[in-house]
């Protein structure tokens, strides 16, 4: 401390020294910041240390570090592509994910178009804030509220089918039927809060080109075509680059809460497939094995699909 | 301004749109909310669609109520709900707030390491370990803290103390206040929209705890809400309906799921007119 005072020297101080100055000055800071630091530290680095399983005979009384390694280091990995579950499991992922992309992308985006277009704006609000709620609704609730529709027996559509005179449709218990209910429901669920970030993107653009397209006679449907939509490219890809990078995701917690044996066949993906063969049966190394690859593999996609926006975008601008 | 023929056609058709999903968002909702209020013989007298009941019956919630499962998910939930939101927003709060001071050395390298833990993740099982390791599986803390600071809600945290006027920092500093000080008398009261919006989406997703939940948890009596309702959705899936069931399942499980849902729906109106701002704030950043 006694030498971070001492004469003011011109020449730049040493690391340590610029340290403790920061130290002294900031303590409280970074003091402020530990518990945060140390959840980091704990509970998304430290974690990092056990994919070594992955590659290893692992035993849980020796210990991650005392576990052997095996002699082909692909050991785990091999024996998950040769099981028969493995290319059903990364196929459903990810056939749902992108299903959930293709039908999920513009769907909110016309909807906040036309909530934007509508003139009448407390009811375009009211709209906005029903249109939320689904969001903060647990996939066991929506669950639930799908089974009241949807359900072979007493669900409100094959009421409706019965009454029409036509035979009830298993849509929940039906290998037909499982992956669209896994898109409809994800669709019925985002709806409304993704809509948000495409109605902030709208009240951001400059209102005087609206204006100047309007003395040059251009209609509301012009105006949408040629100037909003134009503007919302950006967020868009933004919002594409994140979908990608969790392409191998497909909802774990909707998955686990639509599952059942019926339907296991189309709709187990990378993430349940995890948890029933790690945790359920304990195969800690093949499922650490898995999801090690897919890590690597949706962190790769991110950095890929956002250094191809990047160039995207230079181009456009 | 004149108004074309066709601007006002392709506004109502706009009306009409959002109109529709609206409707395709609460009806099934407020199906849900009717189905297990109304009496069986209305049910049955309606041809099984109800909207708006005629008569309310509160038996099924009686009994739902009266399920010592249910009132012991609803404890769980409650005890995750309050002390995890609290721990959340504090340490999300005091991790933001240095972060969001450009003066700060060293704080590219923390904001970095953060952030990229949205991209890079160790996966389940090593999770899983860590989370043993340190003594939490069974413990309803394993409900809180592997989760305690989400990426998201610190990015959008951080963006709105950047807003701050950092004047208001400087002058309470020369009057001698010590960085604890001008977050809780300053940073704290000038933060309101933000904190409760955050507030909110980590006490929804506290109420909607399951994942956490299926991997963590042991005991039976230690599993929050939506576990116990899955449970019993599928019950009521299974066994169809008897004549001489007083409460069908059917009206039980509505029931159940308004329960469960109904904190949520209770407190969200008055939280509502924040999304947009925090969106908003996460989004100039973002």
């Amino acid at each position: 401390m006694s030498q971070a005072t001492m004469p003011r020297v011109i020449n730049a101080p040493s690391r340590t020294k610029r340290f403790l100055r920061a130290l002294k000055r900031f303590w409280p800071l970074y003091l402020m910041m530990i518990p945060g630091l140390l959840f980091y530290c704990v509970y998304k680095y430290a974690p990092f240390y056990g994919l070594q399983i992955a590659f290893k005979n692992f035993k849980i009384r020796k210990g991650i570090a005392e576990s052997k390694w095996y002699d082909p280091w692909w050991f785990w990995f091999a024996r998950f592509w040769q099981s028969p579950s493995s290319r059903m499991v990364v196929y459903n992922t990810l056939i749902i994910s992108l299903s959930k992309m293709v039908v999920g992308m513009l769907p909110p985006l016309i909807f906040a178009l036309a909530i934007n277009e509508c003139r009448f704006r407390g009811y375009a609000r009211v709209i906005q804030t029903v249109s939320y709620l689904p969001h903060f609704l647990s996939w066991i609730i929506v669950f639930g509220i799908a089974t009241t529709m949807f359900n072979e027996g007493s669900g409100v559509i094959n009421q409706l089918i019965k009454s029409l005179g036509g035979t009830p449709i298993p849509f929940l218990t039906s290998n037909k039927y499982a992956r669209s209910m896994l898109v409809i429901t994800d669709l019925w669920h985002s709806i409304g809060w993704s809509s948000i970030v495409y109605l902030a993107a709208i009240m951001g653009i400059d209102t005087a080109m609206y204006e100047a397209a309007r003395i040059d006679g251009a209609g509301r449907f012009r105006q949408i075509w040629y100037i909003t939509l134009p503007n919302l490219g950006r967020i868009f890809v933004v919002l594409l680059i994140t979908k990608v990078g969790n392409i191998l995701d497909g909802g774990f917690n909707q998955v686990h809460v639509f599952m059942n044996d019926r339907v296991r066949s189309t709709i187990e993906i990378i993430d349940s497939w995890v948890y029933t063969e790690g945790l359920g049966k304990m195969q800690y190394e093949m499922a650490t094995a898995v999801g090690l690859m897919k890590s690597v593999i949706s962190a790769i996609m991110v950095l890929g699909t956002n250094a191809l926006a990047r160039k995207w975008d230079s181009a456009l601008w | 301004m004149v108004r074309s023929k066709n601007d006002s056609i392709f506004e109502w058709i706009c009306t009409i749109f959002i109109g529709i999903i609206g409707l395709i968002c609460v009806v099934p909702i407020i199906y849900v909310v009717s189905y297990s209020l109304t009496p069986m013989a209305e049910m049955l007298k309606r041809g099984g669609f109800v909207l708006i009941p005629r008569e309310i019956t509160l038996s099924a919630y009686k009994q739902v109520l009266s399920d010592p499962n249910m009132t012991n998910a609803l404890k769980v939930n409650v005890w995750v709900t309050v002390v995890g939101t609290t721990c959340n927003l504090i340490v999300t709060m005091m991790l933001a707030y240095p972060l969001s001071r450009p003066d700060l050395p060293g704080r590219k390298f923390f904001v970095k390491m953060i952030v990229a833990c949205m991209i890079i993740s160790a996966g389940t099982i090593p999770t899983y370990l860590v989370v043993k390791n340190t003594g939490l599986v069974d413990s309803l803390w394993a409900l809180i803290i592997p989760s305690l600071v989400t990426v998201y809600n610190f990015i959008v945290m951080k963006a709105f103390f950047e807003g701050l006027p950092t004047d208001l920092f400087e002058s309470a500093r020369i009057d001698g206040a010590g960085e604890f000080r001008i977050l809780w008398q300053i940073v704290l009261p000038l933060s309101l929209p933000i904190i409760c919006t955050i507030g909110l989406y980590y006490a929804v997703s506290h109420w909607n705890t399951y994942t956490a939940a299926i991997y963590y948890i042991n005991s039976q009596e230690k599993m929050p809400l939506q576990v116990v309702l899955r449970r019993m959705i599928n019950q009521a899936t299974a066994n169809e309906v008897s004549a001489d069931d007083v409460i069908p399942p059917e009206t039980l499980r509505m029931a159940a799921v308004v329960v469960a849902t109904a904190p949520v729906v209770i407190i969200y109106p008055f939280i509502q007119k924040y999304f947009t701002k925090g969106t908003l704030a996460g989004a100039v950043k973002g």
